[in-house]
Order: C-alpha cells, then structure tokens, then sequence
C-alpha cells in the first residue's frame, strides 16, 4: 500500500468533508503547523477558495464563530494552533459549543470540529507543549478525538467532520510528517472504536496520539526481553470504548498507561480508574502510569527530557507489572 | 424593508400586543417567583420592551438571533408560545427546551434563535457564527445579537466586531444600553457596566461598522435605525451596531428583580390622576409602553377601548399560559443523562 504521511492523510480526510458537504468549511490558519508540511494545505486552499477563511488572532470569537455558525446548519472545521491557544477559546467550546444542545432540550445541533496541535514537541516550553486533553474530558458535551498514525488520520478526521456533535480533535507536533500505510479511497472510522495497534498476551500498554508510536516502539524492546505488550489505541476518549479496554486486561492481567496529560486527573488517571472499578477482577499486578509529572513544560532540553514519557520509562513500567525489574 | 416614519393602525398594535405580552409575562414572572414556583436568580427586561418588539419587526423568519441571561422578552417577541416559556423558567418537562436551559438559557430554535448564552459577551460570538453561515448561505438572512451595555466590557465583543467587519458578515450588533440610572454593585444594586469609552457606539465606529444610537424606549426610534441597517447587511455591505438606550429600570436596580413600579396599568398613558407620585418619572417619561399608547393616542390611530381590549386579551392569554406551565410536569430525573450527544 502507499505511504504519505499524516499531514497528507489528515488532508485528505478534509478534502472528503468538502466534498461530502457543501455546508462544510474551514476557519483557521496553517492547521498542520508551521513545518514544510503546511504546504498539503495548499490543495484545500486552492480546491475550495470559498470555503476556507483565515481569521484574524481572535481565538474566542472564531471558535465561537464557528460554533455559531454550526448551531446555524454549517458544518465548520476550525483550527485553533497551538492547544494552549485553546485556552483563549475555553468559553466558546466549553460554555457554548458543549452545552448547546443539551441546553436547548436536544433542539440544537453543533456540528464543530476544534483541531490543535498538542504535546512535548522538543522546546515548546511552558505555552506551546500543552496537551489539555483531560481538561476537555471534563467537559460534558464534547468528543474528543486523538489520531496516531496517517491510516487513523484521515478516517478520524471524515467522521469528526461529518458528525452533528462539536468534537475537539488532537494533533501532536511529532505525528505531523510520519510517514504510514494510508489507502486511497475515502473511508470513515467510527468514533469508540479503540484499535489494538499490537497484539500481545502479557500487558496491555494503554496510549494514544504521539504516544501509541512510542509505546510501539516500548514494545519492541520488550519482544526482545521476551515480553509480549499489547498496545491498545483508544482513538477518541469520547466515546470511551471500555471494552476493548477490559478484554485485553482480562486476557492480559495487567495495564500500563502512558500519555502526555499530566499526571494528576490526566488521561492516565481516568483509564486506570476505569479499570480499578471494572475490571479489577482480572489484574494480576497494580496498575502503572506513565505520564507528565504535575509541572509546566520547561524549554531546556535535559529538563525537557525530564518529564517527557519515552520509550525507555515506558518499558521500565511493563517490566515493574511484569515484576521483572 | 425600508424606513418609514410610523406604523399604521394594524403594525401599532401588533407591535402595542407584542410589548405587553412582554410586560405581562414578566408581571406575572416576579409573582410566580414570590411563590418560590421557581427558586433561581433571574432578569427582566422591563422597560427595554420597544426594542425587542421593534427590531423583530424588521426581521425575517429565516433570521438569526442570539440573546443573553435576559431573553425573556427577545424570545417572546418573535413570537415563542409564552406558556411553553414559563414552563422552561419553572424547569417543567413542557418548556421550550425542556427544562434544561431556565430562564438563563431560554432558547426557541424554531424561531431562529441559536442556543441563549448567559456568559456575558458569549451571544455576540455565536451570532458571528450565524452571520457567518447566512453569508455561506448567501440567501440575504442576517444575525442578530441582543447583547447589555456590559458585554463589551468583554474582549469577545470587540474580537466578533472585528471579525464582522473584516469579512463583511450580516450581523445586526444590538446593544442595549439599560446602564443609565443603574445603582451599580458598589451601592448593592445590580452591576452596571464599567466602559471608557464615552459613546458605546463609538466603539463599533472605530472598526468601521456602521453604527447608530437611538433612544431604546421608542419604537419608532429603533425600528427606523433596526431597518435601515438590516437592509444594510441583506445587501451585504457588512455588519451594523444599534445602541439602544434606556433607563434602568426601578425593578432591575437591586440584585434580586421587584415589581417597584407595580402592575402596569395602560389607563395611566391617558389618565395622569392614576400616576403614583413615587415613580412619576418612569410611568410619564420611561414606561415605553405608555410612552407608545400615548403616541398612538395623539396620532389618533388607534382609540383607548382598542387600547384596553388588546391589553385584556393579552393578560388573558398569559392566565392561560400561566395555569399551562403551573400544571405541567416536572422531567424524570434520570432524563439528566440524556440528550448530551445529538
């Protein structure tokens, strides 16, 4: 099969919205970042001149444009930049666009899609590294969706696009120019659909995003010591797919769970908390978590690396559960 | 639509019934509250009537609208069913959004309303997002905030006006200017707004949108400038900002909303001798109700007794609309659960 990388496949994936809808739009600046893959663009720009604008940097109120103009019967895909600019944007996608539809009685629709490049990118320091995405799980009303290959790209992107609930998609820095196995007809992957990127019977390492590559890459090593890693993709964290989550751990025994959020009401803390009550019954071990410890992003690079989840600290948790220090 | 000076006799009291079913429902509210038939805070839009009914006048059924946590009026003026907005203020399975939004987030969808945000300066945003889709939909529909004098104390007011004015949207920017006369929450009243500039106008005019100020108690004031600039935008010259100024009224002064003024009688727009001394200046010079009754009086459009039969069809209808939401049901709670997802 071709190989293009994510950033192509991400494209693709709003090139199928533009076609599938006329009502579908794009508001935002350089939505693949602002490396050499921001050229991919360009095809959409270029494709659909009427149907692309780059707003000024007003992050409230194009966010809340967009909302606006959802809850109007457009269907818009708007990208904010960096996840911490999202912050800017909390109002008009946690108080507006979550809460509409349930506000208005089910009467009310937000078909939105807020895309932003989050994680520890080598040198984002405190404002360009965040990855908030726990934060927006606790806001009731959104999806949230985190591809972590080209392949899940471009079917992730078509379903975001085409659904009628507001979901905020994530993009890390590091998955823009990986290069995989794409095909080229359109296709949509289904939202709660977690997919098992490796099969293995000892452990199941959870992750998504940046971080399913570096625990693909934990694994690897591991196979080499004679340990057999399972590693599960949730996809989106709204919906939650629970079950492929507490079958593994029911074939496995045991659960790692590495990500960038930090470590405290982080994605690692809602997995584990998921499997402690559901699935307790099967673990062989205590649950381990890989995560960001509980400080802002430093710029210098040993202290970068500090609190970066690799694949190094990812393998030392799989061997402390398989009690193989 | 263009300008005129006046209404004539059947557009005076459609927009005369439109303003009392307003003034009724919102009576009829502060004594409901008094019978703790709901227990959350709440805001009125007395004595801003003339506005609401007045710009609704100009608007068409495929229209965009967006308010704020005081919607009462904005809603009921374009026409939403008042029974069915009661029953949303005292959370009943019947209400506009059945239950889930209140008197903060009172939305009618079938008329045209995006979902009602109480976080100040969040309504001009999504109204953008309605400008925005009715110039996509390229059909000449236009957005229209209702948004107070404190919204743009908000950064998001100033970023959608910019936005606005860049990409030429149809946005009808209202601004309700109710801040005259507030106490302000240093005195324990309700907090009125705290802006620099010295004309709220002016700040529209500095990013070049066309914008006017009118006097927000008179109908004709704000229908004159309301049309005009809706036509404006239909023609796609970009947005358009109306300052519409008011009094505060007496019962919007104090934290929690009172019915100071009393029960409005319209026989006080012809007979001075029912005027309490009290609130002399608001039943002769504020009341936009009496103030439009009086004019219609003098231009001789229409007579007392026409005057008086509307008003008594209007309470009767708000009885009934009353007694519809005081004995429908509450939701089960377990339905909290549903309708997060489309």
């Amino acid at each position: 099969m071709r190989k293009i990388t994510y950033s192509q496949a991400f494209v693709e994936g709003l090139d199928y919205c533009m076609r599938k809808m006329r009502n579908f739009s794009l508001v935002g600046n350089e939505v693949m970042g602002l490396g050499p893959h921001r050229v991919h663009l360009e095809r959409i720009w270029k494709t659909y001149p009427d149907r692309v604008r780059f707003p000024p940097t007003s992050e409230a109120a194009f966010s809340a444009l967009a909302a606006g103009a959802a809850m109007s019967g457009e269907h818009v895909f708007c990208h904010l930049g960096a996840a911490s600019f999202s912050f800017l944007s909390m109002t008009s996608i946690a108080n507006e666009a979550a809460t509409a539809h349930y506000a208005s009685g089910g009467k009310i629709k937000v078909p939105v899609v807020f895309h932003m490049l989050h994680g520890l990118r080598i040198g984002g320091g405190t404002q360009h590294s965040v990855s908030p995405q726990a934060m927006y799980w606790n806001v009731p009303g959104l999806q949230i969706v985190l591809p972590s290959c080209a392949r899940d790209a471009k079917g992730l992107v078509a379903t975001a696009g085409l659904s009628e609930n507001p979901t905020v998609m994530f993009t890390h820095d590091l998955l823009i120019g990986l290069e995989g196995e794409v095909p080229e007809k359109d296709y949509e992957i289904p939202f709660g659909k977690a997919d098992i990127k490796r099969r293995g019977k000892d452990v199941t390492l959870v992750a998504t995003s940046w971080m399913v590559q570096v625990s693909l890459d934990a694994a690897k090593i591991l196979a080499d010591e004679g340990i057999d890693v399972e590693v599960v993709d949730p996809r989106t964290l709204v919906p939650f797919d629970k079950k492929t989550l507490i079958a593994s751990v029911a074939k496995t025994g045991r659960l790692v769970v590495a990500d960038e959020t930090h470590l405290s009401c982080g994605v690692t803390a809602e997995i584990s908390a998921i499997v402690a009550e559901e699935a307790f019954q099967y673990l062989k071990a205590p649950i381990l978590r890989v995560a960001r410890p509980d400080v802002p992003t430093p710029f210098s690079r040993p202290l970068e690396d500090f609190i970066t989840p690799t694949k190094e600290k990812i393998a030392d948790a799989v061997r402390r559960v398989m009690r193989k220090p | 639509m263009a300008a005129k000076p006046g209404f004539g006799k059947t557009a005076s009291l459609r927009i005369l019934e439109r303003m009392l079913v307003i003034r009724r429902f919102e009576e009829s509210l502060v004594e409901m509250s008094g019978e703790k038939l709901f227990k959350s805070h709440y805001h009125l839009y007395i004595g801003q009537e003339a506005t609401a009914a007045a710009v609704v006048e100009s608007l068409r059924p495929d229209d965009k609208l967006t308010t704020t946590h005081r919607n009462h009026g904005h809603v009921l003026a374009r026409g939403a069913e008042p029974g069915r907005a009661y029953a949303e203020i005292l959370g009943r399975a019947t209400g506009l959004n059945g239950g889930r939004g209140g008197t903060l987030h009172m939305s009618d969808p079938d008329r045209g309303f995006l979902a009602t945000s109480s976080v100040v300066g969040g309504c001009i945003g999504l109204a953008l997002g309605g400008a925005y889709a009715q110039q996509r939909r390229g059909k000449g529909g236009v957005s229209v905030a209702f948004f107070g004098d404190g919204s743009l104390e908000e950064g998001i007011s100033f970023e959608s006006m910019n936005i606005a004015a860049l990409w030429k949207l149809p946005a009808v920017f209202i601004c309700e200017n109710n801040g005259a006369g507030a106490t302000g929450s240093s005195k324990g009243g309700f907090p009125s707004s705290l802006i620099s500039a010295p004309r709220l106008a002016g700040i529209a005019e500095s990013l070049a949108i066309s914008s006017k100020q009118v006097d927000g108690r008179d109908v004709d004031a704000v229908h004159a400038a309301v049309s005009a600039g809706v036509a404006r935008c239909r023609s796609g010259k970009g947005p358009v900002f109306v300052e519409c100024i008011t009094e505060r009224w007496e019962g919007s002064k104090p934290m929690w909303p009172e019915l100071s003024t009393g029960i409005t009688d319209v026989c006080m727009a012809w007979d001075a001798g029912q005027v309490p001394a009290k609130f002399r200046d608001w039943h002769t010079h504020q009341d936009p109700i009496l103030l439009f009754v009086r004019k219609l009086l003098r231009k001789k459009l229409v007579t007392r007794d026409a005057i008086v039969k509307v008003d008594r069809e209007v309470r009767a209808r708000d009885a009934t609309a009353r007694q519809f939401a005081v004995s429908s049901p509450m939701p089960h709670g377990k339905t909290a659960l549903q309708r997060v997802f489309a």
